[in-house]
């Protein structure tokens, strides 16, 4: 439990961003037509592909076989999100493009 | 974060790179909600995330180590950018959801596998002052659940939608969920009050734990049909946000945190909103049970009527005002170019055509009106099912095209239906029905539809493609 508050004192900055990005996503999600459900959800999968991140800290920190390994499948991974992702909802948009 | 000691030129350019990520994801965000800005929006994101991925690679410093292996890193970018651009590029619009939920797993399985790598190095330094009951544990253990869980999720959502996987509807299922949500719980909560001097001791917990959020984000989405499918997708998609936040705690990372509590926030609000639109609770959904547990009953149905090809093509030219419902099989038979040139026919006749949208037609809400922005349909003549229906009793004919759930009156009549209480379209207050079907198959909820056997409606059976065509000749010869 102490480790838990300790934590919360140590890192209140970040806490405050998280409370702040939550009432933003909230935000800019609550004027959007119906017409942008699908690309404004495969717009934000891509975004959350940001965990690619993550997995280039792990697999730049590798240091067996093992970790390079699924380090390596990580990052495939978070790049198909991303990739996958943006290219996806681009194709969506391009639809949008000649009325609206 | 980063006290005075670490501070150098490259820490400083990185934290700046994430900043303007962050921002870009927002702008990104916000700017994906409006339709003039949509498309600049998406490519302003994506800017952010290449930027943050260069920044990371070139300074990125943890414990005074910056990023090695950058060569494998560089192929591993390369093979998943390959592999992903030409999936996303060359899939049908109607495969657009399934795409969406497997690149929504692909990053709940990163998330998984980084808790699962960075699990044994939580420092012994750290756990002999507090134990493994700190909050850099709990972010692992949190990302590893939630990415697993969305990941599994994800791929069934998959399969289900690409027609590989069917339901399973069990009544214990409920229950069942419930308890192996709670041994999550109670397994993350058992982990961190280990007694143990390093983390590593304890990876076969972990895998563990993995195998059974695995199981639970299967059983989760298994007993989903329906309309409850694009609730599912959105959901998964802000489970995955979490998870990439998870890995922003961990690393003390602004764009992982910003990029994924944004989607995790957004996209909690859009399931929410989906929801509404269902009239049923996000609790329902995700205790893992579809509709009211009832059966449908199938009465003796009643008859039905066929009407033909010239006779539908003179009701509708003939009409003042039409109403086309499109829905799923509209997306399958890609009929939407043809329907197109249909009602463009009837607007030279002086037809009032006008498209009604249901909030879940279709595999995912907006399906519709993506397939229909496709076939150069103006977004005006798109009009959402509420606002719709005060028009229908003035509407001459209603035409339904492969669509069911959403026009089925059970959701209005039959309290022991599993689509009670969900908003429909009121397609039998109009005057005429015509519904173009392949069959009389049911829909994707899998109950009887007696809007079939009403006496206004006329079924007019083949494939939406054939029919539509058929009709756009009649209806030129008229």
């Amino acid at each position: 439990m102490e480790g838990i508050l300790e934590y919360f004192m140590v890192n209140r900055g970040i806490i405050y961003m998280v409370i702040l990005s939550v009432f933003l996503g909230i935000e800019v999600i609550s004027h959007v037509p119906a017409i942008l459900h699908t690309p404004l959800m495969s717009g934000a999968n891509a975004i959350h592909g940001v965990v690619i991140i993550g997995a280039i800290i792990v697999m730049g920190h590798a240091d067996t076989t093992g970790a390079m390994i699924l380090g390596f499948l990580a990052v495939i991974l978070g790049t198909l999100n991303v990739v996958g992702g943006f290219v996806v909802t681009d194709r969506m948009l391009e639809m949008f493009k000649k009325k609206k | 974060m980063n006290d005075v000691s670490q501070f150098s030129a490259g820490i400083s350019i990185l934290e700046i790179t994430y900043i303007l990520a962050s921002v870009l994801f927002i702008l990104g965000l916000k700017m994906l909600s409006h339709p003039l800005t949509a498309r600049r929006g998406n490519t302003l994101a994506a800017a952010g995330m290449i930027m943050a991925i260069v920044a990371t690679i070139l300074f990125h410093s943890k414990d005074g180590e910056k990023i090695g292996n950058i060569g494998w890193i560089l192929i591993a970018i390369a093979i998943g950018t390959a592999i992903g651009w030409v999936i996303a590029k060359r899939v049908k619009m109607t495969a657009m959801p399934q795409l969406v939920s497997f690149f929504n797993g692909m990053g709940g399985a990163a998330a998984a596998l980084i808790s699962m790598m960075e699990f044994p190095h939580v420092s012994s330094e750290l756990i002999a002052r507090t134990g493994m009951a700190n909050g850099h544990v709990l972010a692992i253990l949190l990302g590893l659940v939630i990415g697993s869980v969305s990941w599994a999720g994800s791929m069934i959502a998959f399969g289900k939608l690409d027609g590989r996987i069917g339901d399973l509807r069990v009544k214990a299922m409920k229950y069942v969920n419930l308890t192996i949500l709670a041994v999550i719980v109670g397994f993350m909560a058992y982990i961190m009050t280990r007694d143990v001097q390093t983390s590593a001791e304890l990876m076969p917990l972990i895998i563990i734990l993995f195998v059974i959020s695995v199981a639970y984000g299967v059983l989760f989405v298994m007993p989903i049909g329906g309309a409850d499918m694009p609730v599912v997708i959105s959901l998964l998609n802000s489970f995955t946000g979490v998870a990439a936040a998870m890995g922003g705690f961990l690393y003390s990372n602004q764009a992982m945190l910003t990029g994924g509590i944004l989607v995790g926030s957004a996209g909690t609000i859009l399931t929410v909103l989906m929801c509404r639109a269902m009239n049923r609770s996000l609790l329902n959904v995700i205790v893992g049970v579809f509709g009211g547990g009832g059966q449908a009953v199938t009465n003796a149905a009643g008859t039905i009527r066929e009407i033909t090809v010239p006779d539908a093509a003179v009701l509708l030219s003939y009409s003042k005002k039409v109403v086309i419902v499109p829905g799923y099989g509209l997306a399958v038979a890609q009929a939407q170019h043809i329907c197109h040139e249909l009602d463009k026919l009837l607007e030279e006749k002086g037809v009032e055509v006008k498209y009604a949208i249901h909030p879940v037609a279709g595999r995912m809400p907006g399906h519709m009106n993506v397939l229909l922005a496709e076939a150069d349909v103006p977004y005006e003549q798109l009009i959402e099912s509420d606002e719709i229906n005060p028009d229908l009793p003035n509407t001459d004919v209603l035409v339904v095209i492969g669509a069911n759930d959403v026009v089925n009156p059970a959701a209005e009549d039959d309290p022991s239906s599993p689509i009670y209480g969900m908003p429909i379209i009121k397609a039998r207050d109009a005057r005429n029905v015509i519904v173009m079907k392949r069959g009389m198959g049911k829909g994707y909820a899998a109950i009887e539809n007696m809007l079939f056997f009403n006496d206004k409606t006329r079924m007019l059976f083949g494939d939406a493609k054939s029919t539509l065509q058929a009709l756009v000749t009649e209806v030129k010869s008229l």
